[in-house]
């Protein structure tokens, strides 16, 4: 092969200047592949062997063999994004599935492919609300409990967009929708409201949230997640503009942060939207096909004006999402959301019973998690349980949360007697 | 590599029927056109706060299998066959990486105190070390999930950084052969995007870059080898002109697979770098994702870092906030079981591993270009290299060589090429698969213009109508059912 390119070595063919050039010693020793599993594999059987009770916008769920198995195909795994969809059908049939699905348990028309996660798919939100006819102003306002990490994306991507945060407070747990409505005015961009919140809360005044936003030309953005939409209301119905969130407790579950973002909005801000969009289309055979669509939004084409830098995005994980929802089908998503509702209560309840324990914080309808309020500092107990092998969260200095899903459902009688001899 | 085996006999083309499951009007149908139900919401919640109904598909175990299976028979993937899609870098994704980023251990919940999850902080600090050597920077965050989230926390560092300086600037300049996403990380983190016109061997014209720059530039975000696959040899000038003038140099690590252990950004004079994981080290690209896009940085920017970052402490490691962070650009820490994928296909590798990498990677770019019949108007370049399909329509000529087994060269791009065929071949290929290659691109380049405007023939869809797609957006099952 030199011979044919013409050189002596494949160092001759390398145009670079001698005084950039590198000696290759970047001290990395190569292993075997059963050495390289050894080390990684024993680095990462380091972490402690704990049962979370962890939530706080990552969830894990129990996720099918079958949904391993077919998103491991390297048809699959190790294909492209689709940008030649005549040998691609598979992946964006796939997608658009994912989007219908999306669509279904929102009740909004249009639903993108995916974002990175329910944080960055906030601020896409936020940069979107700037961008579309409909609304006016350069404030967004934010419940004042915002999870830490979404708020940090959110003020990063409201900067670069010229958008002010202010954050709304909240009434038992729930938007006080007094003071939303004192807030609100001819300024605010946007509204951003969660059900399930943070603290697993319920949220009973959609309506009227969306309603402020809209007597104020703000768009109405709710944060939820895939398995709570099967039961709560149809955000559509409540006047929800774009729904928001992380989908990945379908399909991946827990991974030290790594998500979904799941991102749907009404029809009238479709060429507006950020990310990849599937549709449906027909071949040269006349059979109906599906394909990238609306691509002059995207940096690719539209660069500086494109309406996200998005590229790489999500897609393997939508496709596991999507084959679990359908694993699922119906029935089965509905019966997992309610026993979110059941086993929090439930869990509630027995916390609630052990002396120097109040739970839940908040007199509401809760959705996986909640807070407990603590008579001993919150983070003693909370070391004291690590001990005991339970991880949990410490929210503020007398208050924990709880987070329980059919993977820790089985634990939650030992974390109660654990909790029973350390909080009082 | 099997120089000899392919070595005398002459490649002859591969035809490629790919799996095409059809009823006539339509491929494998929908999972709602198969079956659907509708059920009934009853949950302990007030009825006013719950949905009525819920209607989704619902299929047995077998038949979702089979569906499925039927959808990734009609996928193309980097085991199918060749994928030299130029800048994106399609290698082989190791069996045995997918394995480890399976384990249970892998998965901790990101909210976990430091002192339980010393195997997650461990494992980001090798490889951010790793990384740190390769790329000759002192400081690499893992948090960025992609390479535009790359480039965007590439820019807020850079804003950030003059910001502490008491410094105002709003510009970054971008070449004008550049990827998309330069220019809309940088318009997302609010500055004004200043186009470089390339010069005419391709690379940075230096006087032009001289009179863009300006007590206003930020930032210059340069990818080297460039999209042409040419190196920027005047780098050392390049950076001296920007940093004379206050501004900082950004390298987009797209096309790091040129210079593994060959040449590093920080020698070059990159103040901030990104590395595609998901291009350079091997893990897969999940049909658009998720990749991972880590930043370095030098030594003066490391207090930006996004937060929270690791360092080592007595005996093992924490998180902690640096001084000046720019704060988040991922709700956690980024796209974890993708960037232990990156880890240990680095560590399976070593220094020879890599720069042998590279080496190959330069090596087939330069053989399978002295093969095709098609022009290569530039060079000398080294991992890519950017063919023009003269007088026959690029995008057509991508159509065609899907009959022969090849996923083509990424189209049109950059547009300094006529009808730009951007091809990467990668280090993965051996020679026989080189020359297979190059039969098809050479077979294409003499077929007639009506043969190109009718393929794909043998691919599962025929040529797809993307006008319409876009003139009626059909994004969902509901939409097709209300047509």
């Amino acid at each position: 092969m030199l011979d044919a390119v013409g050189a002596d070595a494949e160092a001759d063919l390398f145009d670079i200047p001698p005084s950039v050039k590198f000696d290759g010693a970047l001290g990395i020793d190569a292993r075997s592949e059963r050495a390289v599993r050894a080390e990684i594999g024993g680095l990462l059987g380091e972490n402690d062997d704990l049962t979370e009770f962890l939530g706080r916008g990552q969830y894990d769920h129990y996720v099918p063999s079958l949904v391993d198995h077919i998103a491991d195909r390297q048809e699959f795994l190790s294909s492209y994004t689709q940008y030649q969809p005549e040998v691609a059908q598979g992946f964006l049939q796939a997608l658009f599935e994912f989007q219908s699905m999306l669509v279904e348990l929102t009740g909004l028309a249009v639903a993108n492919c995916s974002l990175y996660d329910a944080a960055t798919a906030l601020g896409e939100t936020a940069t979107l609300a700037t961008r579309v006819r409909e609304t006016s102003g350069s404030t967004v306002l934010v419940p004042d409990h915002l999870q830490a990490g979404k708020r940090g994306v959110l003020e990063n991507y409201a900067d670069g967009a010229d958008l002010t945060i202010d954050s709304y407070p909240m009434d038992d747990g729930a938007v006080d929708v007094d003071a939303l409505d004192a807030m609100a005015d001819e300024e605010t961009v946007l509204v951003y409201a969660e059900s399930p919140t943070v603290r697993g809360v319920i949220e009973e005044s959609l309506a009227e949230i969306g309603a402020i936003a809209g007597e104020n030309d703000a768009m109405f953005c709710l944060g939820s997640d895939p398995v709570a939409l099967a039961v709560l209301e149809v955000p559509a119905d409540v006047g929800v503009d774009t729904v928001i969130g992380d989908a990945a407790s379908l399909g991946l579950g827990t991974a030290y942060g790594m998500g979904l973002g799941m991102f749907a909005t009404r029809e009238a801000y479709l060429r507006q939207v950020p990310g990849r969009l599937v549709g449906a289309s027909e071949d040269g055979s006349g059979r109906r096909v599906f394909t990238l669509t609306l691509q002059t939004r995207e940096q690719h084409i539209r660069r500086e004006r494109a309406t996200s830098n998005i590229c790489t995005n999500q897609a393997w994980v939508a496709l596991r999402t999507a084959i679990h929802a359908a694993s699922l089908g119906p029935g089965g998503l509905v019966e997992l959301a309610t026993d979110c509702i059941t086993a929090a209560t439930e869990l509630a309840a027995e916390v609630d019973d052990i002396s120097g324990l109040k739970a839940p914080v908040h007199d509401r309808h809760h959705f996986r998690e909640f807070l407990v309020r603590t008579d001993q500092p919150a983070p003693a107990i909370a070391d004291d349980l690590l001990d005991r092998g339970f991880a949990v969260h410490v929210v503020d200095d007398h208050l924990l949360g709880l987070c329980v899903t059919d993977t820790n459902a089985d634990a939650t009688d030992e974390l109660v007697a654990a909790l029973a001899e350390v909080a009082p | 590599m099997s120089d000899d085996q392919g070595g005398d006999k002459q490649q002859d083309t591969l035809q490629y029927d790919q799996a095409r499951w059809s009823d006539g009007e339509r491929y494998e149908p929908l999972l709602s056109e198969k079956t659907s139900r509708e059920v009934d919401v009853e949950t302990p919640l007030p009825e006013d706060l719950t949905r009525d109904s819920l209607e989704l598909p619902e299929l047995s175990e077998p038949e979702l299998a089979r569906h499925y299976t039927r959808l990734s028979q009609m996928n193309y993937g980097v085991e199918s066959g060749p994928f030299p899609l130029g800048s994106c870098t399609m290698k082989y994704n190791p069996k045995f990486t997918e394995d480890l980023a399976a384990r249970a251990e892998a998965a901790v919940h990101p909210d976990r105190p430091d002192e339980t999850i010393q195997g997650t902080l461990g494992l980001y600090a090798q490889l951010s070390e790793y990384l740190g050597n390769i790329g000759g920077m002192d400081a690499v965050t893992l948090q960025p999930p992609a390479g535009a989230a790359g480039e965007y926390t590439g820019v807020l560092i850079a804003k950030a950084y003059h910001e502490h300086s008491g410094d105002d600037r709003s510009e970054i300049i971008i070449p004008d052969s550049a990827h998309g996403t330069n220019f809309a990380s940088a318009a997302l983190a609010g500055f004004d995007v200043v186009e470089l016109p390339s010069g005419e061997d391709g690379r940075v014209d230096l006087d032009a870059l001289e009179a863009a720059i300006s007590d206003d530039t930020a930032l210059l975000m340069l990818t080297n080898p460039n999209t042409l696959g040419l190196f920027e040899r005047e780098i050392e000038a390049i950076s001296e002109l920007v940093h004379d003038a206050g501004g900082l140099l950004y390298y987009d690590g797209a096309n790091l697979n040129a210079l593994l252990g060959q040449a590093r950004p920080g020698d070059m004079g990159f103040d901030i770098m990104h590395y595609n994981v998901h291009k350079t080290f091997a893990t897969p690209h999940g049909g658009g994702g998720p990749g991972a896009g880590p930043v370095g940085v030098v030594e003066a920017l490391e207090d930006f870092l996004p937060a929270p970052h690791v360092q080592e402490t007595d005996g093992g490691y924490e998180l902690y906030d640096p001084e000046h962070t720019i704060g988040k650009v991922h709700g956690f820490q980024g796209n974890w079981l993708v960037l232990i994928k990156a880890c240990a296909y680095i560590a399976r590798l070593g220094d020879e591993g890599l720069t042998d990498a590279s080496a190959k990677a330069v090596l087939n770019a330069n053989y399978l270009a002295e093969q095709t019949d098609y022009e290569v108007p530039f060079g000398p370049f080294h991992h890519e290299f950017v063919a023009s399909a003269g007088e026959q329509d690029a995008a057509d000529v991508a159509k065609r060589m899907l009959d022969y087994g090849v996923h083509p060269p990424t189209t049109k791009w950059p547009e300094i090429v006529p009808e730009a065929l951007m091809t990467e071949p990668t280090e993965i290929e051996n020679r026989r698969t080189l020359d297979q290659l190059a039969a098809a691109f050479n077979a294409v380049a003499d077929e007639d213009d009506e043969t190109l405007e009718h393929a794909p023939e043998r691919t599962s869809a025929r040529r797809i109508d993307q006008v319409s797609a876009a003139r009626n957006p059909l994004l969902s099952w509901q939409a097709l059912d209300e047509e």
